[in-house]
């Protein structure tokens, strides 16, 4: 065998190692980390569920459970979306926003606002189970 | 002027009427089971939610609501022999929401019958709205049928009385529809003792009608959809030959016969609720007879709310829902099946895709 062989061989066997290895170690992760994973989107959703009760969010004291229970009737699901009030097709936030500015008579978040990203969570969580339907009306 | 008669009532509820724009609901009545009843009809409106926000300042879109059902139901022709109010003039019960909400029904032509709502009673335990009202609980007669209005938005005393540092947040605690630390409806045993007797001394063939907050029925405990003691109310009912229980609570339309009662649920003028069906993680008990009312459209503010008229006639009631932004609907008895039929829509072959819930 021919030096370059060899170090073809050696190559060879290092890639094969790190493929093995590396994708090994990178999919390491413990009962632990999933449960605190858990908690953190948890500690979300239950910041989300304070926001969707309380009535500070917009400026007339009236909250999103008031019309939807449970995060009920707001269809996460089927964001993004046609909205045809609209004429265009937005996202969730859009439609959480377009709520805070009407009903709620208060100002629009950014979409990454943490408020805006609790309550996501907190609608998602509560419609967990549904299947993901773009598009519908 | 909104003129009905009961022909137009009853056969032409599909055709465009000038009463099509009108948040109202007109129930007419025909209990005509002694022989010496007379048709006649009242109109309903319920669950205004009037809400402070401070100093004079209220939530504009509740009191139009309310307004707007008012200034309708002003326009009856011929007009109803009176009305009901189905509870919940107040968000959180106080007296500014309180005062408020009668000033706006003062302007209401005609009698009102109040009932008394959860967002009326858990602050001062309806004091202030007895003071202002009257009984929470009563009966009366008009030709030929007999009414019954419950407090049905009672519960355990355990919940009502023990660990809230302000009264404010009991009554906060039980305005969240959605709270799982809320408490069950109840009638109560003193209000069963004083509706058995207040219903000995009426005949059996007397058509009765009862008029209560919640559902005396069970469909979806999580939002109170329910009553807790509703067989026990429902039993003291049965020997009479025609009954309808009329509630409000629910935000939408709902109807049922069990046995020998009709149910109808009558639409708020604040803003509609979602059918139970659309909570994705519990399971409700929705009656099946129901066809639901359009899915609303948020960006139309007065969409899914409304008030009905009633109908009492041949001792049934037939609803007729005042939908602002959909075609109005009539719910009416149906002698041959026993039961509540929707004039338009009952069967399956003619619902449309608004009615689909999910």
């Amino acid at each position: 065998m021919g030096k370059p062989a060899k170090l073809v061989g050696v190559l060879l066997l290092t890639l094969t190692c790190l493929i093995l290895v590396l994708p090994a170690q990178a999919d390491e992760f413990t009962p632990e980390d999933l449960e605190r994973w858990e908690q953190e989107f948890m500690a979300v959703v239950d910041e989300g569920e304070k926001q969707f009760h309380s009535s500070q969010l917009g400026k007339n004291q009236v909250s999103c459970d008031q019309c939807h229970p449970n995060g009920a009737n707001t269809h996460p699901e089927t964001y993004p979306k046609f909205q045809k009030q609209l004429g265009r097709v937005i996202e969730l936030f859009e439609m959480i926003n377009w709520c805070i500015e009407n009903p709620l008579e208060g100002d629009p978040l950014v979409a990454d606002d943490p408020r805006m990203i609790a309550l996501e969570a907190y609608i998602h969580y509560e419609r967990r189970g549904v299947p993901l339907a773009p598009g519908k009306h | 002027m909104i003129r009905l008669n009961r022909r137009e009532f009853l056969i032409k509820t599909g055709a465009a009427m000038a009463a099509s724009a009108l948040p109202i609901n007109l129930v007419r009545t025909a209990f005509g089971a002694t022989g010496a009843a007379e048709d006649f009809t009242f109109a309903y409106i319920s669950d205004a939610h009037i809400q402070h926000i401070g100093g004079t300042e209220f939530v504009r879109n509740w009191d139009r609501g309310l307004i707007r059902s008012i200034h309708e139901a002003n326009l009856l022709s011929p007009r109803p022999d009176f009305f009901f109010f189905g509870g919940d003039l107040a968000q959180l019960g106080t007296r500014e929401e309180i005062d408020h909400g009668l000033e706006i029904m003062s302007k209401l032509r005609g009698k009102v019958h109040y009932v008394m709502g959860e967002h009326d009673y858990y602050l001062d335990l309806g004091e202030y709205w007895e003071s202002q009202l009257g009984p929470q609980w009563y009966s009366f007669d008009h030709k030929g049928v007999h009414f019954v209005v419950l407090n049905s938005v009672l519960t355990y005393d355990d919940w009502t009385f023990n660990g809230w540092p302000a009264p404010m947040d009991r009554m906060k605690a039980m305005a969240r529809l959605d709270n799982p630390k809320g408490s069950p409806f109840l009638v109560g045993k003193k209000q069963r003792a004083w509706l058995k007797k207040d219903l000995e001394k009426v005949n059996k063939n007397i058509p009765v009608v009862v008029c209560s907050h919640s559902p005396i029925q069970k469909i979806y405990k999580g939002w109170n959809f329910w009553t807790d003691d509703a067989e026990e109310i429902l039993a003291l009912l049965k020997p009479f030959r025609k009954v309808t229980v009329l509630y409000g609570h629910v935000h939408q339309i709902q109807y049922n016969q069990i046995g020998n009662i009709s149910f109808h649920a009558v639409m708020a003028t604040a803003w509609p609720w979602p059918y139970p069906e659309s909570y994705a993680q519990a399971a409700s008990h929705f009656p099946e007879l129901t066809v639901p009312m359009n899915r609303a459209d948020p960006f139309f503010e007065r969409d899914a709310t409304g008030w009905q008229f009633i109908n009492v006639h041949t001792g049934n009631v037939d609803m007729r829902y005042q939908l602002p932004n959909n075609k109005d609907r009539t719910v009416a008895f149906d002698t041959k099946t026993g039961r509540p039929k929707d004039q338009e829509y009952q069967d399956p072959k003619n619902r449309r895709p608004p009615h689909v819930h999910y």
